[in-house]
């Protein structure tokens, strides 16, 4: 099912640097990046934590430009957030004074449609992802992974080009979470979004993407590019996928022992 | 059900020993009643207070007017018009001025200084210039709780304003959202639990302020009264208007309760 490359990438990052102040520090997030990412590609980013995976996220979407080097998405050099880039972030950011409902329907107000379609896009969108009966629910009152749900349904709901994901599964529990894994994916295939997907779960990125970005622990550059092969629904447990799951793992395990090193204070050898 | 009875009780226990201390001492004489009136003759005072002062005359009055006919509901009246007026006001114009404030730093800046140099000045020593600038009656108070208000509910705001959550802006333009759908339908709902905040204890002050502004400027109103009883040495009324003045507090606080809890039924404080 891996996605037919377009002539022009959804996503094209180039030399893309990125320099935080932090304490009077200078500490390089991200340098030298290069990347494209197909349209309707399933793009996981991968790396321990430090590795510039969600600062590469943010400056795709706009929230933090680059310091220096250009990101073009969706044909335009990316200067702002917009909802042609929609975000999906680790802590669902809903609007808790909303009830599930208006919380789908934000985006769609923002763009001004009218009452009626509104409402039957909402319906439509929490039908497809099991929320049904939760409409006039708060966001207080769902568990994690249903949060998560709405926080998906309300990007949906503009029907945005591609989806930018923050480590949206990392707060849920395990069973949770492969549950919500596939529901992406049955989402991804229908609706054949770009998805650019920040994680740090190894077994995750392959369960889930096309092409698996592996990246180094500080300055975050991209490490290897790994092709991710195998038929989908994938099963975690087969030879194929462990082979490749000890391969992809040796190579983050390289980084997270250079974050540990740096973090014990050892001067770390250069990438 | 055996448990709340025992709850109620013990709850019970304590004021009713006091009330038969004092009720005791007041009756063997050791105070007198000018000083320290018995419970029993307050709370026969505090009845004829309360009570319609003819008896009811279908003719005249309907039975609902006639019920609230007596001294205290009229009083009460007017402390609770005062606030409600003077509360109206200060928030009115605190709201708004909060609002920029915690958006906009260039206002915040220009402004902060004068704030925090008037907020700590009590209420209460405004009085002789507001008798200065609006004569007696209700312009004075009206001032004078209005300003009581003010402070506390552009203190909240501006804080709540400044502390909205940023991932919710972040959420909120990524949807599209402009800045001023950003202000209206993502900050101030989030700055929502600050500003409720602010306004139960503007209200307080407020209340606090009402029965001052009454004891000084105006002639009706619980503070007016009980510092009117106290010219007569009717120490019972004056203990009857405290009690009065304790209960429509008390009502105000449950009203503000009712109101939080249901602006903010979407808060996670709120859980139960």
């Amino acid at each position: 099912m891996s996605a037919v490359p377009a002539a022009e990438p959804a996503i094209r990052v180039r030399g893309v640097r990125k320099v935080f102040t932090t304490g009077g520090r200078e500490v390089t997030a991200l340098d030298g990046i290069d990347l494209d990412v197909a349209a309707g590609e399933f793009v996981c980013l991968l790396g321990p934590s430090g590795c510039g995976k969600s600062t590469l996220l943010n400056a795709i979407a706009g929230f933090s430009p680059p310091t220096s080097g250009t990101i073009v998405a969706n044909g335009r050099e990316v200067t702002a957030p917009g909802p042609d880039r929609a975000m999906v972030f680790q802590e669902y950011a809903l609007f808790p004074w909303m009830t599930v409902e208006r919380n789908v329907a934000f985006g769609l107000e923002m763009k001004g449609l009218a009452r009626a379609e509104i409402d039957e896009r909402v319906r439509g969108l929490l039908a497809k992802l099991n929320l049904l009966g939760f409409e006039d629910r708060f966001p207080k009152d769902l568990s994690g992974g249903m949060r998560q749900r709405v926080a998906i349904a309300r990007v949906l709901a503009i029907d945005p080009p591609m989806l930018l994901m923050d480590e949206p599964f990392g707060a849920l529990d395990a069973l949770t979470r492969r549950n919500l894994q596939d529901e992406l994916l049955r989402i991804w295939a229908e609706f054949r979004k770009t998805i650019v997907f920040v994680t740090h779960g190894i077994e995750e990125s392959l369960y889930l993407a096309d092409r698996v970005v592996v990246m180094t622990y500080r300055p975050g550059t991209v490490k290897r590019l790994v092709p991710v092969e195998l038929a989908r629904p994938r099963d975690p447990a087969s030879p194929e996928f462990n082979a490749l799951k000890r391969d992809v793992s040796a190579l983050v395990m390289e980084e997270q022992r250079r974050h540990e090193a740096e973090e014990a204070g050892v001067r770390a050898p250069p990438p | 059900m055996r448990r709340r009875a025992a709850a109620l009780a013990r709850s019970l226990l304590v004021p009713l020993v006091v009330l038969a201390a004092w009720e005791g001492i007041s009756r063997a004489g050791w105070v007198t009643p000018i000083i320290l009136p018995a419970p029993s003759q307050v709370a026969l005072r505090w009845l004829a207070y309360a009570r319609p002062l003819a008896p009811h005359d279908p003719a005249e009055q309907s039975w609902l007017a006639w019920v609230f006919s007596g001294e205290l509901p009229h009083d009460a009246a007017a402390s609770l018009l005062r606030v409600a007026g003077g509360f109206a006001i200060g928030t009115g114009l605190a709201l708004p001025l909060g609002l920029v404030m915690g958006a906009r730093p260039r206002v915040y800046e220009l402004m902060n200084p004068v704030v925090q140099l008037v907020r700590p000045i009590p209420p209460i020593a405004f009085i002789p210039l507001a008798i200065l600038w609006f004569g007696l009656g209700n312009p004075p108070a009206f001032f004078l709780i209005s300003l009581g208000a003010f402070f506390p509910v552009l203190v909240n705001t501006i804080a709540g304003v400044r502390n909205v959550d940023s991932i919710y802006l972040r959420a909120a333009r990524n949807l599209g959202a402009g800045e001023w759908t950003l202000f209206w339908r993502v900050i101030v709902p989030a700055a929502m639990p600050y500003i409720l905040a602010g306004v139960r204890i503007g209200i307080g002050v407020a209340f606090i302020v009402v029965i001052v502004a009454e004891m000084i400027a105006v002639n009706s109103g619980l503070g007016y009264r009980i510092l009117e009883a106290r010219e007569y040495f009717w120490s019972d009324k004056v203990i009857a208007g405290m009690i009065s003045i304790g209960l429509a507090g008390l009502g105000i606080d449950l009203l503000m309760n009712w109101l939080n809890a249901w602006l903010l039924r979407w808060h996670r404080g709120l859980e139960s």
